[in-house]
Order: C-alpha cells, then structure tokens, then sequence
C-alpha cells in the first residue's frame, strides 16, 4: 500500500514518487528543473552533519535539498 | 556582421605569455576579428559541472580574454579557434541548468543567444555541452536552446563516466530524434574528438537550423500565438519578440521579463500575462510547472530506446568515494583536515614565496637607488613605483595556492560537498554553503576570498560575502598584533594555562568574525533582504581534476588580479608617496641634520678602534632616523595626523599613532614600519633586534605632559582598529573588479572604518574602566 508524505520526511535509503511540488517559490521551481516532477523516482541518500540539507538521488545524480525546500515536495511511499 | 566594439575594455589574457617568452600578437587582432565579415561565432553553453570549460579551453588554446558584461557581474569569457581556413570566435557562457532568465545577470546568456546584445555578435552556431551520464536533465537545456532557432551541436562529454556505469547511448539514434542536431562525443581532456566537433560546428553553421517542434502542449502553444499576436499589434514596425521570450513572459513568475522585454504597457501586459496563467491552468498546464512536464516529457520520448542502462545500477568508485566523503562523521573529519591542509598553506607557503618577492624588490629598489641621483624623482621611483608594484605581486603567492587547491576541489567535484557540509552553519547568518570557503580563505587574505566568491549565484549572497569577507583577520594584521601583544600585553597565564597574550590574539580573530556575523546579519535584513535563494544544487560526481583546468585557472585569477587591481594599487601607492614625501623639511633644518651626519661621517674616517667606529655608526642611524621622522610629521600626512588628533583622542591615541594609521589605509602590513619612522626609529624595525628596539621605543614615548603614550588600552584599542579597518587598496580594488561598480569599495571602506573608530573607541574607553 502507499502512502503520501513530505520528500523532507524520507529516512535515508527510503525510496519514493513525487506526487506534487510547491512552485510557489523559487526554490520550487528549481528543483522542477533539476527534474523533481510528479512521477520522478527520488531516494534519500545523505543527511548533513548537522541536520540540514539532505542528499537525494534521482535521474542518475545527486541533488542536494534544503529541509524546508524538500517539505514543499509530495511524494508517495510504498 | 559588424559589432559594436567593447563598452569595456577587456583583458587579453595571454597565459602562454606568462609562461614562455613568445613575441605577443599584434593588439589589432581583436579589431579584426570583430570587423571580418568571415569571422563565425559559436556560444558554448551546458549545465555546471559538464567540463563545458575544459571544452572552451580544448577549442580555444591559450589565447582568451576575460572582461564583463557592462552592467552585470557575469564574466565574459571569449576565445579564438580556426576552422580550415576560418577564424571563429567563441562566447563562454555561464553554466546553467535553463535558460530562465529571473534578474539581469541570468538575462545575459540569452541576450548573447538571441543577438539582442549590441556588445556581442550573435552566435552562427550554439555549442551545448552534454553530460552524457545525466543526459535527461541535460537535454532540458538543450531543448530550451533549440527553440532560439540558431544551428545546434551537441558535444557530449564524461562518456567515460557513462560506460563506467553501463550506460550505453545511441548516436545516430540521439541525432535523429533530436532533429538532426549532430552529436559528437569529446574528451576534452585527452583531446579526443575536437576535430569532428570543429568539422560538426562548420557544417551546422552552413545550415539553416533544425526544426523542432515545441515541446510544449497545444493549449500553452495556443496562449503563446496569442500573445504574440497581442505584441506584434502594440509593437507596430518593432521587429518581433522571439517566440522563446514570449513563452517566458508567460512561464516567469518573478516579473522580471514583463518589465525588460515587452516595451508595451506593463500593467497592460501584466493583466493579459495573468489571464492567459488562469486560463492555461484550468486547461490543466498550470504555469511554471507546465514547462520542466513539457521538456522532461520531450527528453524521455528522445531517450526512449537511445540509452541503455543496467538493470542494477552499478556502484562506481566515486559513488563508493560520496558515501564516505557525505558521512556525518568521517565527512566531517576529512573536511575539517582538508579546509585545515588548504588554510595552512595559503597561510605558510605563501610566506617564503612573499619574502622572496619582498627580497627581490628591495634588491631591485636598492639598485635604482644607487643608479639614480638623489632627489625627489628617484624617491617617486623607489618609494612610489617600486613599492607599488611591489604590493601588487607580493599577494600572487597566496592568490595562485588558494586556487590552486580551489581549482583542485572544484574540478573533482568537492567544493560542492564542502558547500553541503556547512550550509546549516552560514545559514545562520542569512548566507548558504556556498560562502564558507570564500570567509575561510580571507583569513590568509581577502583578495582570493573575495575572489572566490563567484562560485555564490544569488547576487546578494554573493555581495554580502565580499562585504564581510575583508573583516576575517587576515595574515597582514599579524605583524600588528605580534608586535603590539608582545610589548603591552603581560606574559602571564590565567590559571597558569591559558596566556594573556594567546586570549588577545584568540580575541582579535573573534572580533571580526563577530564582527562578520552582525555585519551579514545586517546587511541580509537591509540592503540585501529577499526571500531566502533556493540552496537546489546538484552534488556532480567526482572525477580527476584536469592538471590544465587547474593551471589555467588559477593563472588567469593571478593574471586578472595583477591587470584589473594593478593600476589602482600602484597609483594610490604613488599618491601615498606623494603625500609622504611633501613638502621638505625647511632647507635650513634639513642642512643641520646633514652637517652633523657628516661631521659624525668625517670622525668615523678618523676613528680606528673598532667600537668607537660602532658607536659612531649608530649615532649616524639615529640622526638619520630622527631627520626622516622630522621629514614625514612635516609631511602632509604628518599634517594629516596632527589634525585629526582630537577625532583620535578618544582612542587614547596621540597625532602620532593618528598619522601612522592614516599612513597605513593603503596597506595596513606598513604600519610597523611607519610606527619605527614615527618614533624616530627608522624603518629598518624588522628581525628581532628591530622589533625589540621598536617595542622599547614605543614603551618611552610620551605624551607632552610626561605621561606614557601607550598603556594596555591603548595597545587594544590600535589593534581592534587594525582588526576592523578596511585598510588594504588592494582588496578595495578586488572589490571593484568583483562588483563591476565603485559604489561597493566605497561602501566596504565607509562602514568598516566606522566599525573600527567605534570598536576602537569601546576597546579604548572599555579599557581604561576596567584599569582604573
């Protein structure tokens, strides 16, 4: 089964879908252009040492998110 | 086609010079090539990290030049080649991930790709440069650059990469269905591949440019013929917006494009822009979103059946490198080593380095010396030009380590971990990741920290570091502190462990990070408020630094320094002089001290035991010493200093500690020296010998009521001035060539001089409570 949650509330090595991103702000639209779209397949790899920002892989590359930018990001966990 | 020559002057940045002695190309050549009609153009663009540089640099050779845009703080890089018999310019564009343009910094690559700019030729031919290991977002780019309607190739690069992971990419297949846009692969590197993407460039140039069709859904497609129906109607006789900018009239939420491009009535525009968006959403294209679905869904039917991956991604050795080098402790750890390795030798090998310039300049200075006549003009060719020039290349030593090992970083792929590692940190501050490397190199000194900020895209991030950056103490304070801490500050230890002396300097480098912080914090909820930038950044994988793009990079940051910051420092050296050496000491007075030079000159003929020849030879320095302090308190700056005591009073400083500050804004290492001239000591003050007679000097003198000048506030409140104080025309000048403006020098020197005479007058008056 699948449930939806925040891109920011993955633990790391969870995989999931993005459902939907906040364009918004700045930060939204960004991520949309490194390829953050619904449908993309994204995966927690890293967290920094101190709490913030996170590290996903997605597309075959690594991408580095603020916590807050990854909150605006829907995703679905299965 | 003619173009209008350079608003600017630009550099010609001939490296091969700095290296070999070659005879230089006649200067007309720029002139030419922008005057011949058979000259092509070729725009270089593609993402960050994509080694799109080292292509530059493979195509172009030795021969570029580094300007900037009028206007803007983008660097314009351009470069030559010949293809057969054609001369071809090249236009380096900055990496980006989309040509969406939001402030007029990003408006430049467009500007250049479309030929709206007077400055630059449009391209005959856009050169994109391809990761082939991320091709997907890659050719999100790509698709955004094939609707400007100019001929395409794409060079795809990091193949290497890409066959490491089992990628496998079809060509013929690629160029097939990206319209027939030739795709050549290149090493730039090892220099593989260079000829067919020369022969690729020529023939797409020849002819007219692909046609490919919009990505876009048919109702966004619809509201773009709409409104460019709308502006031709407004815009009678006007020739056309180019249908890529009326499609970013639409998708730009910012506004930015509605106040630059359109020329029609704003708030007109604005309404038709914003009815078109809801109307587009209710079509279900909801406005930005619709243009990453449109292209990433365009680049996914390209890909489709062109590129091959494995089933299970394959673990390569850079990925294995991340896991360890992104790990919260061992990342830590190695960060920490690494940023300590990269400090320690901007700080310690740039030393030997800078005594032997110092060294070569004195020898050169002391062979004019003897080679000219005494008089004003060998002392504006000593002190003045030579001194000058001096200051400018003493700091290449420590600009060529800092990026060198930047360079290093960069070109691996570090420097972006290092900004991810730090990022929680300096987001207290209001800046990112990104500033911490710059304010870590302005410890050693600010010119390369200032410098290094160009890695920082958003423009007030960027200009906030550069403000704070010159408050980091830097290696040029210490001789300050080492020499004030050492004669004032007692030697005892509290609690027999930590020494006085090591917690006042400790206390100094604090001050001006603390100092930085409030300064950024300021600036962040002021001058430079906004919505915080997005941090959005991609971690590139890691590969070998190219030992040329490392060179060349770190040359071309020496060599711009030494062109851009050059003139100013030596001129505002030669003004120093001037103001120094004007006027004489009365003629009268001037005589004395030479007849008793010379009486003392004449006995030491005389003299045979050695002692008394000694003692003669020191008299002699102390009469010389005493006629060049007469000299310099007569001189206009000595004038200076005697009119600005009461502003200095308050500091516990008398005129004489004023003039030697004041003597000491164009580069703040002279003060020690001044000090030795000012208290009658000469300026031979360095070794120990010379900083001990300094020290006992300073310890006698005297206010004219017979109180000691200088007491433990005193000596604080020089130092805290020292450590806030823009004092350095050199990093004022970096500062300029950084910003493209002279409002942002100016600023730095105004707020850092009031935070100095403010840190200094608390430091003083603090002091003195605590004392009595």
């Amino acid at each position: 089964m699948t449930t939806t949650a925040r891109l920011s509330d993955l633990t790391v090595g969870q995989s999931a879908r993005v459902v939907a991103v906040d364009a918004t702000g700045d930060a939204g639209v960004r991520a949309m252009e490194m390829g953050l779209i619904p449908g993309t397949e994204v995966t927690l790899v890293a967290v920094a040492p101190l709490g913030d920002p996170l590290v996903f892989e997605l597309r075959g590359y690594r991408l580095s998110l603020r916590k807050a930018e990854a909150a605006g990001v829907e995703v679905s966990v299965s | 086609m003619a173009a209008a020559p350079p608003a600017r002057p630009t550099d010609r940045v001939r490296l091969a010079a700095l290296l070999l002695p070659i005879p230089p190309p006649e200067p007309t050549l720029a002139m030419a090539i922008a005057a011949d009609p058979q000259t092509r153009t070729v725009a270089l663009i593609g993402n960050p990290n994509t080694g799109k540089s080292t292509v530059f640099g493979a195509l172009s050779g030795v021969q570029q030049r580094v300007g900037n845009y009028p206007g803007v703080t983008v660097e314009k890089k351009t470069g030559r080649m010949t293809i057969g018999d054609r001369r071809w310019t090249l236009i380096d564009l900055p990496g980006t991930y989309s040509l969406a343009p939001r402030s007029p910094d990003e408006m430049v690559a467009v500007d250049v790709l479309l030929g709206r700019r007077a400055d630059t030729p449009g391209p005959d031919a856009v050169l994109c440069v391809v990761d082939a290991t991320n091709l997907e977002r890659n050719l999100y780019l790509v698709s955004q650059v094939l609707e400007l309607g100019r001929p395409a190739v794409v060079a795809l690069t990091m193949t290497d990469l890409a066959e490491e992971r089992g990628v496998a990419i079809d060509l013929d297949r690629l160029r097939d269905r990206l319209g027939g846009v030739p795709v050549v692969p290149v090493q730039a590197h090892r220099r593989k591949g260079l000829d067919a993407l020369k022969a690729a460039l020529a023939e797409a140039a020849d002819r007219p440019p692909a046609v490919v069709e919009s990505p876009f859904p048919e109702p966004f497609r619809e509201e773009v013929a709409a409104l460019e129906a709308w502006l031709a109607e407004r815009r009678p006789g006007g020739p056309p917006l180019p249908r890529y900018l009326v499609e970013r009239l639409l998708l730009d939420l910012s506004g930015y494009l509605e106040g630059v491009v359109a020329q029609v009535d704003p708030a007109e525009l604005h309404d038709r822009v914003v009815s078109s968006r809801a109307r587009l959403a209710e079509a279900g294209c909801p406005v930005p979103a619709v243009e990453a679905m449109a292209r990433y869904g365009w680049a996914a039917g390209v890909l489709d059946g062109v590129v091959s991956r494995p089933d299970q991604p394959r673990m390569t050795t850079g990925d294995r490198v991340d896991r360890v080098l992104t790990h919260r402790v061992w990342g830590t750890v190695i960060f920490v080593a690494l940023m300590a390795m990269m400090f320690q030798a901007v700080f310690t090998w740039a030393g030997p380095a800078m005594d032997l310039i110092d060294a070569g300049v004195g020898w050169l200075a002391e062979a004019v010396e003897g080679a000219m006549a005494e008089g004003a003009l060998r002392s504006l060719v000593v002190d003045g030009v030579i001194a000058g020039v001096g200051g400018v290349i003493v700091f290449l030593p420590q600009i060529f380590i800092l990026f060198f090992f930047l360079g290093i970083l960069e070109d691996c792929g570090y420097l972006a971990r290092a900004a991810y590692l730090m990022d929680r940190l300096m987001t207290r501050l209001g800046l990112s990741g990104k500033s911490f490397i710059p304010l870590l190199s302005s410890f050693a000194c600010a010119i390369p920290g200032v410098m290094a900020t160009r890695v920082i895209e958003d423009r007030r991030d960027r200009m906030t570091t550069i403000l704070v950056a010159p408050l980091m103490s830097c290696s040029a304070r210490l001789p300050v502190y080492t020499l004030l801490i050492a004669a004032f500050i007692p030697p005892a230890a509290i609690g027999g462990v930590l020494s006085v002396q090591a917690a006042t300097m400790v206390g100094l480098y604090s001050v001006g990070v603390v100092a930085a912080a409030g300064v950024a914090w300021a600036l962040k909820r002021t001058v430079f408020r906004g919505p915080t930038p997005p941090f959005v950044m991609e971690l590139p994988a890691y590969k070998w630094p190219s030992p040329r793009v490392v060179i060349f990079r770190m040359l071309d940051r020496g060599w711009s320094f030494v062109r851009r910051a050059g003139t100013i420092i030596v001129a505002v050296s030669v003004v120093m002089w001037a103001l120094l050496y004007y006027p004489r000491l009365p003629e009268r007075e001037a005589d004395r001290y030479e007849q008793e030079v010379f009486a003392l000159e004449a006995a030491r003929e005389r003299a045979d035991d050695p002692d008394r020849v000694a003692e003669l030879q020191a008299r002699i320095a102390a009469i010389e010493a005493r006629a060049l302090g007469e000299q310099q308190r007569n001189s206009l700056l000595g004038r200076a200093g005697r009119m600005i005591e009461p502003a200095v009073r308050p500091l516990g400083w008398d005129w004489r500690i004023g003039a030697a500050a004041l003597a000491s804004f164009p580069a703040r290492e002279v003060v020690v020296a001044t000090l030795g001239v000012v208290f009658d000591i000469g300026t031979d003050v360095e070794g120990e010998e010379g900083a001990s007679r300094l020290q006992s000097a300073l310890r006698e003198a005297r206010w004219p009521d017979g109180r000691p000048l200088f007491s433990v506030p005193v000596a604080l409140s020089i130092m805290v001035f020292f450590a806030l104080c823009a004092q350095c025309v050199s990093t004022l000048a970096v500062i300029r060539r950084e910003t493209n403006s002279w409002a942002w020098p100016a600023f730095s020197f105004a707020y850092m001089t009031a935070l100095a005479y403010l840190g200094a007058l608390l430091a003083y008056q603090l002091g003195s409570l605590l004392a009595a």
